[in-house]
């Protein structure tokens, strides 16, 4: 099928398209070897999380809506433009960087997490790579001060299937008039700026989709319905509607009819940040039962000490690493130019699987406390769900690899 | 405006961290353990920057004695705003009056009028370096500051100390040695934009033997254990019951 052509001009691009931003790691350490300011930047958005993003994870979960000083401070701290260069208003950190902080912010909370994620690649990966000088000049500043942003792909009637888009842009003089409804798009309720996918010509089946700018600037767009979801309720995840919305050519993002090169690999490359958010999300739900479990005591011993016990959180740690390592590995895959795909659907996979597994397990452990809202882990249990769906459902990500795996053969 | 503000932070266990005694008994097992600057370096580094970015203080420089890894933690004081830094490496067991002597040494070439240091650092405690300094220079010191006010027209500062009895405000001419208490301010975050900054800052390297001066260690350990563990204590169910068991243990 076509999928597979589509992934062979993805690696090929992404081979060219690289850009070092700070020094490249040298592969003589372990996986966990990190440069300076890596592991400053990981220190400091570990605490940057415990000391302001904690205190309030618990209410933006009951009441479903995000903190806007947690927005704001995420943009102070730098966090909202990490790997865009500094001539553009961000910090010109590297992929690895990016996947360490949206990792420690998950161990907190994975949904101010996936605000950070969803940034960082989805929305600032198109406009870095294909933007023209004046669309990234114009843009790439506000998305790393003040102005949030999301990817609007999926529609009500196009999931996995994300090339059965229903949006159209006619085409109207300078102009192009979009007309459709996106769904599922996270950050939207925040967001002031889109990248949203149409098709200009659906004769011409998936050749015709195109990425287009459109900020809250634009008229015809208008967010619609926020999801009431089962996890990550603090991330607003709402309709996107788009009535005779006018877009000049200047914000044709790329060339058109290459949207869907330009999708495909986006997600591919954000496949990895949602691995770092369930390796996170994972971490942090073992970090919040171990010490239960020390301290618990029955039939005269703590639970951490009853051999079932500790063969199944050495199960948990266990994967854990293993998906932390296939997060890290894809990471530097990235960096260093080479082709990364299977290992990133590989680590999305795996770190999703691994956290539903975790925060499940955790739930259990806990007991009677691991069941109510006072204790964090139940919030665990309900935001790992998402991981197995969002950004390439877990059979997506099987077909993936699976097809790359033959390729090997061929 | 003032100058130049020296500020020392050293490289210490993180607070964070459960410490374990070394088996030889002769330390606190430091291999592979989370190390981090000491907090109350940090508070006294947040003021320093503060008064910079107030157009009180022009330059604040972050110096430290130790091991290679102090190179971290002098980045990391960058990141949060000193301008540049001065690593005296030396992989000799840190005391005090080793460290106050490098400082004296450093504070005769650099000339700051403040020297801004935490009260004491939290892996020994020991309290002393802001104070031998101070000695050593033969300038004033004040310790334990929960508020600092810069004057630099009238060349004083402004310190309000936390003692035993409570609080107590003095006027220090300077140049002198502050130390900082917790109270004194909340320390930012690293912005990312700094900590790429910091990545170009520069960092002198100097070795003690450089400096002018013998860093071995004056004391010497002799074991270190743990504290007795705590026994629980009891409940009471009132004031009567208390009262009661007060007079029994002979307190009343």
């Amino acid at each position: 099928m076509h999928r597979l052509r589509l992934l062979n001009t993805g690696i090929r691009t992404q081979q060219i398209c690289r850009k070092f931003h700070s020094t490249p790691a040298r592969r003589v350490g372990s996986l966990h070897s990190f440069s300076e300011e890596e592991k400053l930047l990981k220190d400091t958005v570990a605490r940057f999380a415990k000391e302001v993003i904690a205190p309030k994870v618990k209410k933006m979960d009951d009441i479903s809506l995000m903190d806007p000083t947690i927005i704001r401070a995420l943009f102070e701290q730098g966090l909202m433009g990490i790997e865009t260069s500094a001539t553009y208003g961000g910090n010109g950190m590297n992929f690895t960087s990016a996947i360490l902080a949206i990792e420690e912010i998950a161990k907190v909370d994975p949904s101010v997490s996936v605000v950070v994620d969803v940034q960082n690649t989805l929305v600032s990966i198109p406009l870095r790579r294909w933007g023209t000088e004046e669309q990234q000049q114009k843009y790439l500043p506000r998305l790393c001060t003040d102005t949030v942003g999301c990817f609007c792909l999926s529609e009500w009637g196009s999931g996995s299937d994300a090339f059965a888009l229903q949006t159209t842009a006619r085409r109207e003089g300078n102009s192009f008039v979009l007309n459709g409804t996106k769904a599922w798009i996270t950050n939207s309720g925040e967001s002031q700026f889109f990248i949203v996918f149409a098709n200009v010509d659906h004769s011409m089946g998936y050749k015709g989709i195109t990425a287009f700018i459109v900020t809250k600037h634009n008229t015809g767009i208008k967010i619609g319905k926020r999801e009431n979801k089962l996890g990550l309720r603090a991330s607003s995840t709402c309709e996107v509607n788009l009535v005779n919305c006018v877009v000049s050519e200047q914000d044709v993002l790329g060339e058109v009819g290459k949207g869907y090169k330009y999708a495909i690999e986006t997600l591919n490359e954000g496949r990895i940040g949602i691995a770092a958010q369930m390796c996170g999300l994972a971490q942090g739900a073992l970090d919040h039962t171990i010490p239960y479990l020390m301290q618990r005591k029955q039939f005269g011993q703590t639970i951490a000490s009853f051999q079932g016990v500790r063969f199944d959180y050495a199960w948990l740690a266990t994967e854990i690493e293993a998906a932390r390592l296939l997060t890290y590995n894809a990471a530097r895959l990235q960096e260093e130019g080479k082709p990364f795909t299977k290992e990133a659907a590989m680590a999305k996979l795996f770190s999703s699987e691994v956290a539903t597994r975790v925060a499940s397990k955790c739930v259990e452990m806990l007991g009677g406390v691991g069941f109510t809202k006072d204790f964090p882990v139940e919030k665990y249990y309900r935001d790992c769900k998402i991981g197995q769906i969002y950004e390439g459902t877990t059979n997506i990500q099987l077909e993936t690899i699976g097809k790359l795996v033959v390729k090997e053969y061929e | 405006m003032i100058s130049k503000i020296l500020v020392p932070v050293k490289r210490v266990v993180d607070y964070s961290v459960k410490i374990r005694i070394r088996n030889d008994k002769l330390g606190v097992d430091t291999e592979s353990v989370k190390m981090s600057m000491n907090p109350f370096d940090e508070i006294a580094l947040e003021e320093a920057v503060r008064l910079k970015e107030k157009g009180i203080v022009k330059e604040v420089v972050a110096i430290s004695l130790g091991p290679p890894g102090c190179t971290e933690t002098l980045r990391t004081a960058m990141a949060l705003g000193a301008d540049r830094s001065i690593h005296v490496e030396t992989n000799q067991d840190i005391q005090p009056l080793g460290v106050a002597k490098v400082l004296q040494k450093i504070v005769l070439k650099e000339n700051p009028q403040l020297v801004f240091t935490g009260k004491q650092a939290i892996d020994d405690d020991s309290n002393q370096t802001a104070q031998l300094l101070a000695g050593l220079l033969g300038w004033n010191q004040a310790t334990f500051a929960s508020k600092v006010e810069l004057k630099p027209d009238e060349e004083k500062v402004i310190v309000t100390r936390e003692v035993d009895g409570g609080l107590e405000t003095l006027s220090v001419n300077l140049p002198s040695v502050l130390s900082a208490d917790l109270r004194l301010n909340q320390p930012r975050f690293a912005k990312l934009q700094n900590i790429m900054k910091a990545r170009k800052m520069p960092i002198e390297r100097l070795t003690p033997e450089q400096v002018g001066v013998d860093v071995t260690p004056r004391t010497k350990i002799l074991s270190i254990t743990e504290p007795p563990t705590r026994k629980s204590g009891v409940k009471v169910n009132s004031v009567e019951e208390l009262v009661d068991k007060l007079k029994k243990e002979g307190i009343l």
